[in-house]
Order: structure tokens, then sequence, then C-alpha cells
């Protein structure tokens, strides 16, 4: 078999497993809307503000209410020594200015 | 139109038999190649899955959170600001939220301890969330202890567990009656954690918000769309991890292109002036570093991306979970929703794809502009 068949048949097999896994998603998107449904009635009824998502730190679990300085909550000079610190950004933004 | 294709699979055969000739060094490259594909593709897939499903659960967080501020730290708030908030026009609800965190010593997990008003539990009760069922072994039934402000035990009965799915949004949630709430923690009666509040109509909650900062100096309100910007910025790309991610795939990308720009190896030269020699032209031996470059990037392209979904979405991006669980003892299981974003899949293509092809090109097309002879000789 010529060499070019081969790398073909692989990039064809490749591509159709690739459109595979995008109707995979759009399949599993349509079939999860039930659960996103549930849960976003759970976050309405409970009044939540945060996904846990991290539930090491109380700023990495509820970053959207979280201080301002987050990483230097504890005093001026403590540096985030959590690991999700690093991956959940300080809340910027807010209304409390004047 | 025969012709033509037959043109290109013969050059495409040689071009994979020439690859196959140093198959230590291009099985080695491939792999990298493919691995770097991989971790990006994984970390595109995984924050945009994320963003998308906090974007949709999040949807329904109240209007607005009002906390109270003391030396810039958040502090109970007194009652009597939820009847000044209330007052002001266009508010239509304003609910106390009781919550906080309770340390677990026995397993060593942090939990958010709430109360809830609309189908919540009974007094002595309790509603757990999956996470705190999986690392204490409970089920609907059990008693869980805790450890009251006093020292005193007090012990609550499970009345059920929330469901496997909602662990994205309250695998450590234990929820309680308000009474058993205030007795745990000694919480002051009229005073709450925050105000939840509802605003008649949406496009006024700025507004809303000036007039609560305005009437309450100390308060602060947090929007549902600062809270929605807070999980759109999540994984933002400059953040810790992220960018050192980014940052070596980038290096990474940056190594091959540098290798492959700074010139061929003395026997990849020889090869093109024998080529040159028996006949064939600049055009080919450009077309012959094309499908090099493309046999490479294109399989790297492919395998890195359907192994990146299947990570994020089939194992549930078992990777990257040593980061994302950190020091954490209860950590959420979920998986997430196969979110794809086709804008990103192309960026990633014409980023790693496009340059390497060419860059295989550039230094090819110098090798083949030379003397056949000369190039043979070097």
């Amino acid at each position: 078999m010529r060499n070019s068949t081969i790398f073909f048949a692989f990039v064809a097999v490749g591509v159709i497993l690739f459109a595979t896994l995008m109707l995979h998603s759009q399949r599993a998107l349509l079939q999860s809307e039930k659960m996103l449904v549930a849960n976003g009635n759970l976050v309405g009824s409970l009044r939540l503000t945060d996904l846990c998502l991290f539930t090491e730190a109380r700023y990495t679990r509820h970053p959207a209410v979280a201080d301002v300085h987050s990483a230097f909550q504890d005093h001026p000079m403590a540096l985030d020594h959590f690991p999700s610190g690093s991956l959940v950004t300080p809340p910027r933004f807010r209304n409390e200015g004047p | 139109m025969n012709r033509y294709l037959e043109r290109h699979r013969n050059i495409a055969d040689f071009a994979l038999s020439s690859l196959m000739r140093r198959k230590g060094k291009n099985i080695s490259l491939l792999l990298v190649y493919t691995l770097v594909v991989f971790i990006i593709a994984s970390v595109l897939f995984f924050i945009h899955a994320l963003k998308h499903e906090a974007a949709l659960i999040l949807k329904d967080a109240p209007d607005m959170v009002v906390q109270r501020l003391v030396a810039g730290r958040q502090d109970l708030i007194p009652a009597g600001y939820g009847d000044k908030i209330a007052s002001i026009r266009g508010v239509s609800e304003v609910t106390p939220r009781l919550w906080g965190y309770y340390f677990d010593a026995a397993v060593g997990a942090n939990y958010t301890m709430m109360t809830a008003e609309l189908q919540g539990p009974e007094p002595e009760k309790i509603i757990i969330g999956n996470g705190v069922a999986r690392v204490r072994r409970l089920a609907a039934g059990d008693i869980m202890t805790f450890r009251a402000y006093d020292g005193k035990t007090s012990l609550l009965q499970v009345q059920s567990v929330l469901p496997y799915e909602s662990e994205i949004a309250a695998s450590d949630l234990v929820i309680m009656h308000e009474a058993d709430f205030r007795l745990l923690f000694n919480f002051p009666a009229k005073e709450a954690t925050d105000l939840a509040v509802k605003v008649r109509n949406p496009s006024e909650i700025s507004t809303v918000a000036a007039k609560i900062v305005k009437q309450l100096p100390d308060a602060r309100p947090i929007l549902k769309s600062e809270i929605l910007r807070t999980y759109d910025s999540i994984f933002d790309w400059r953040g810790g991890m992220i960018i050192v991610i980014l940052a070596m795939a980038l290096l990474s990308f940056i190594i091959f292109a540098w290798d492959k720009a700074t010139g061929l190896s003395a026997e990849e030269r020889k090869e093109i002036g024998i080529l040159k020699s028996i006949g064939w032209e600049t055009a080919d031996v450009l077309l012959l570093k094309f499908w090099e470059g493309t046999a490479i990037s294109l399989s790297a392209f492919l395998s890195g991306v359907i192994l990146a979904y299947g990570h994020v979405f089939f194992f549930s991006a078992s990777l990257f979970e040593p980061a994302l669980k950190g020091w954490a003892v209860l950590y959420p299981e979920f998986r997430l929703t196969p979110a794809v974003d086709a804008y990103q899949l192309a960026v990633l293509f014409f980023l790693t794809v496009l340059p390497y092809t060419f860059t295989t090109i550039i230094p090819s097309w110098r090798a083949a502009t030379v003397d056949p002879d000369a190039a043979m000789r070097s």
C-alpha cells in the first residue's frame, strides 16, 4: 500500500472522529439542558452566587462575593498560598467606590 | 485534474518515505507536537465549557447581593439595612441570606453552611450536597455531628442528599433550618450574612445599587452582571497557572519554528541537491517540504484535539485535577457539558498547523535555489 494512502486514511479517520465528537458535543448539550435548568432552579431557590469549583479557601469558593483584595485579606503581606488562587482572578469591577 | 492529483500523491509518497527515513527524530517531534496541541486544546475546552455552564447556571442568581463592610472586610449586616433597601423604589424583594463556613476536623474539609427559605429542611434536619455525603459516607436518614460555637455537639439528621448532577453548584452545601443555624454558630438575631435583593426592572439594577451606596455608605452591592463577569474572567489567560501553560506552549512552538527556520541538516541539503540534479524543479522541492510539514502538523493537530476532547469531557480533565483540587479535601466531581467553541478551534488550527508548515518551506526554498552541485558538496 502506498504511504500516501495510509496517511490520507489516517487523516480521514481523524476528521471523521473529530466530526463525530462535534456531533456528540451538540447532542450532549441538548441532553444536558434539563440538568442545567435543574441546577439553575437550585441556584435560584437557594439564592446562590457561586459555583462550587474550589473549596480550599473562602475567596476561591465564593469568588463573586470575596473581599476586594482577596489574596491579601489576612494581612497586607499575606501572599496567596492556595493553588486555586492562581486560577481564580481577584474580583475587579465593584460599585462600592464613590 | 487526475494528473495534478497524481503528482501531489507521488510527492506526498516521497515526503512520507523521507520522514520515515528519519523515523526516530520525526516520531519524537510528532509526539511533542501532539502533546503541546493536547495541552492547549484541553485548557481551551475546559475553560470554555466551564464558562458556558457558569453562565447558564448562574443566570438565576440574585439580581444583587448587598454586603456590609467593616474596616474593608465583610461583616454581618443588620436587618435594618434590609428595611432601608426594601423602601428604595424599584426593589421588589429583600431576603436575608444566612450562610458561612464550617471546618469539619474529622475529614479536614470545609463546608458551606446555609439556610433555605424555600424547600428547606425541617428543624434538626439537614440537606447535604453530594460531595459532603461522599466524604462523610452519609445517606438520607443518617445523623451528622457538628461542633457548635460553645464546644457542644449538635446532632442533625440528613433529610436528603442533593443529586450528583448538582455537584457543580452545591457539592459542599449543608442546608439547615434557620433556628439550627443561629444555634450552631451563636449567630445574632436580626442580623444576616448578606442580603439578596430582587429588582423589578433589570435595567434599573445599577441605579438601585447607586442608591443603596448613597443611603448606606458601608454597604457593598454586588450585581448579578458582576457575578457572571467573575466567572467569565475565571481562568483568565493572565491568571498564574494559565499563563504558565500558554507560555510553555508558545515557547515550544518557537523552538519548533526556530529549529526549522534556522536551516536544514547537511543530509537534507544533500537530498535536495540530488533531487534537483535528477530533474526536480524548485516548485517540486517546495511541494515536498510542504507535504512533510503538513503530515506532521495535521497529524499532531488532529490527534491532540481528539485526545483533549476525551480528556476533558470523558475523563473530567483528570490531568488538571491536582491543580484544581489544590489543598481541598472536598472536591466536587462533575462532568462538564461538552461545549466547544469553533472559533477557538479555528484559531488553534491556524496557530499550530500553518506556522509550522510555512517554517518548513522557507529554508527549503533557500536550499532549493542554490546550485545542485554546491548543495551536494556542502
